[in-house]
């Protein structure tokens, strides 16, 4: 698993997701500037569904680096509560059972579907109800 | 100060024109404006262009004659039109000069616009997970607006329906087919709520405007058509924009709302002044949440609305008359001086098969982009 980029996760295993918060206003944004006016901080593990779409098409590449083969996949934000809204995809969930406002958890997901062990992007996935 | 009329008019047709670059569509359009007006490229004082991808607006001098007339290229995402507009208004006001153009022309490739993070400040990693998608935005924030404000997709479909059937009885239009409302809902999801038929495409056009003082215009003798507002404004804290990694839990206003208000209190007069509107369309839902967010009706209001056909032609406040973006399709210099040429047509009572009835008085114009920013503009005969 290596993430798609440096300094978007927290060492720690599960990982969070890192953000920056402004040193003067407090507002926190994702990801981090690299500009001394934010501070790295991890944040909220868990929240829940701000909206979402289907992403129904390859996009284009270049930029995107994702695999030829497409299979489509749900682009979300997703509100961390007193903190920010984060763009990420939504993993583990049938397309028809996702609402806004349903409970999630961070994760990262793989970029290829069909290499696991390969690039990992913020993402979150319906929270696991507590037996 | 003077006070500013628009006095020519030209628009190459929208669509694709194989063969014919953006430049000479752009060239195409300053030619019909200037036969419009009465007057010749020698005439014009000043020029502000806007392309985005269709090359140096001003290198159309070799084309229109090398008079060293002053030409200042504008480029400014989907606003840049707006921002030329904005611009050429302001030399006449000043007293500066008395009558010049404001040029727009576009000429996209097939398929999404193509956007890299760099542009927009974004790390990289952002484009490669496939982020760079203008759709995912825009269907993000209806999704969202949907669920908030009681928003079925039917109205979606509505919007899209009137925008083809407008668009039939436009000219410079693109797609001038009516398409069935059932078509449009069952047709290829392309971002959800999302099908095909909902969202425009880039495409090409060129439109030309020129503007004069009074003085001026009244020389001319053309129909007076004064542009009494144009703003263009960046986004105010708190607002959801396209290319946003993360957005503030704190919900603020938008561009739109800056723009819109700034441009009711510079013309004088309130959203229920208005009797026509050409409001950004680049996707069904746009065209909803843009009536809300430049004051025409209430959040949620927009179900009634399409339900009833006030926003038809003959409604209450006709919206999208030429078939906005839906069926113009957006090359993004020209788009937001189409909507502008659209009102003049209309408050010239020229607008045939689609004229608004009862001899419209005032026109708004509204366009909006990435990352953010907003133009507006006010007409009054």
């Amino acid at each position: 698993m290596r993430p798609i980029a440096e300094g978007l996760f927290t060492q720690e295993n599960p990982p969070r997701l890192i953000g920056g918060r402004d040193r003067e206003t407090g507002r926190i944004v994702f990801p981090c500037p690299e500009n001394d006016r934010f501070e790295p901080v991890p944040l909220k593990r868990d929240g829940t569904l701000w909206s979402y779409t289907i992403q129904r098409f390859r996009p284009k590449s270049p930029p995107y680096a994702g695999p030829e083969a497409f299979k489509p996949f749900p682009v979300a934000y997703v509100e961390l509560p007193g903190e920010t809204i984060v763009e990420a995809r939504l993993a583990n969930v049938d397309f028809d059972s996702i609402e806004i406002g349903m409970p999630l958890e961070f994760v990262p997901v793989p970029l290829d579907p069909d290499e696991p062990n390969g690039i990992v992007i913020p993402g979150f996935q319906p929270t696991e109800k507590m037996a | 100060m003077s006070d500013v009329y628009i006095v020519g008019i030209g628009i190459h047709p929208f669509g694709r024109t194989d063969g014919v670059s953006g430049i000479d569509q752009g060239v195409f359009a300053v030619r019909q404006a200037l036969s419009d007006a009465g007057i010749e490229w020698p005439d014009v004082q000043f020029a502000y262009g806007a392309s985005d991808a269709a090359g140096n607006p001003d290198t159309m001098v070799d084309r229109l004659g090398l008079t060293g007339v002053q030409f200042i290229n504008v480029r400014n995402g989907c606003a840049a039109g707006g921002s030329a507009l904005f611009s050429a208004q302001t030399a006449i006001k000043s007293g500066e000069c008395d009558i010049g153009l404001a040029v727009g022309f576009d000429k996209h490739p097939r398929g999404a616009f193509n956007a890299k993070p760099s542009e927009y400040n974004l790390p990289e990693w952002y484009g490669d997970a496939g982020y760079m998608v203008t759709t995912q935005f825009f269907a993000n924030k209806i999704m969202r607006y949907m669920q908030m404000h009681d928003i079925s997709r039917e109205t979606l479909g509505r919007v899209a329906e009137k925008a083809f059937r407008n668009g039939s009885k436009a000219p410079h239009a693109w797609r001038r087919q009516p398409v069935p409302i059932d078509e449009i809902m069952e047709a290829p999801m392309v971002s959800d709520p999302y099908s095909k038929y909902m969202f425009c495409s880039p495409a090409e056009g060129g439109v030309a405007l020129v503007l004069a003082s009074e003085k001026k215009a009244r020389e001319l003798g053309k129909p007076m058509v004064r542009l009494k507002a144009a703003t263009m404004r960046t986004r105010p804290p708190g607002s959801f924009e396209v290319f946003a990694p993360s957005v503030d839990v704190e919900r603020g206003g938008s561009a739109t709302n800056i723009a819109s208000r700034d441009a009711f209190e510079i013309a004088g007069i309130g959203p229920g002044d208005i009797d026509v509107a050409q409001l950004q369309d680049t996707e069904a839902g746009a065209e909803l949440m843009h009536m809300a967010e430049n004051g025409f009706c209430a959040d949620g209001d927009q179900e009634e609305w399409l339900a009833e056909g006030w926003s038809e032609i003959g409604g209450k406040l006709p919206v999208n008359t030429d078939g906005g973006c839906l069926a113009c399709g957006e090359p993004i210099g020209a788009s937001g001086l189409r909507q502008v040429y659209e009102n003049v047509v209309q408050l010239r009572g020229e607008g045939g098969e689609r004229q608004v009835p009862d001899n419209p008085r005032t026109a708004y114009s509204h366009v909006y982009g990435a990352p953010g920013v907003s133009a507006v503009t006010i007409l009054e005969r």
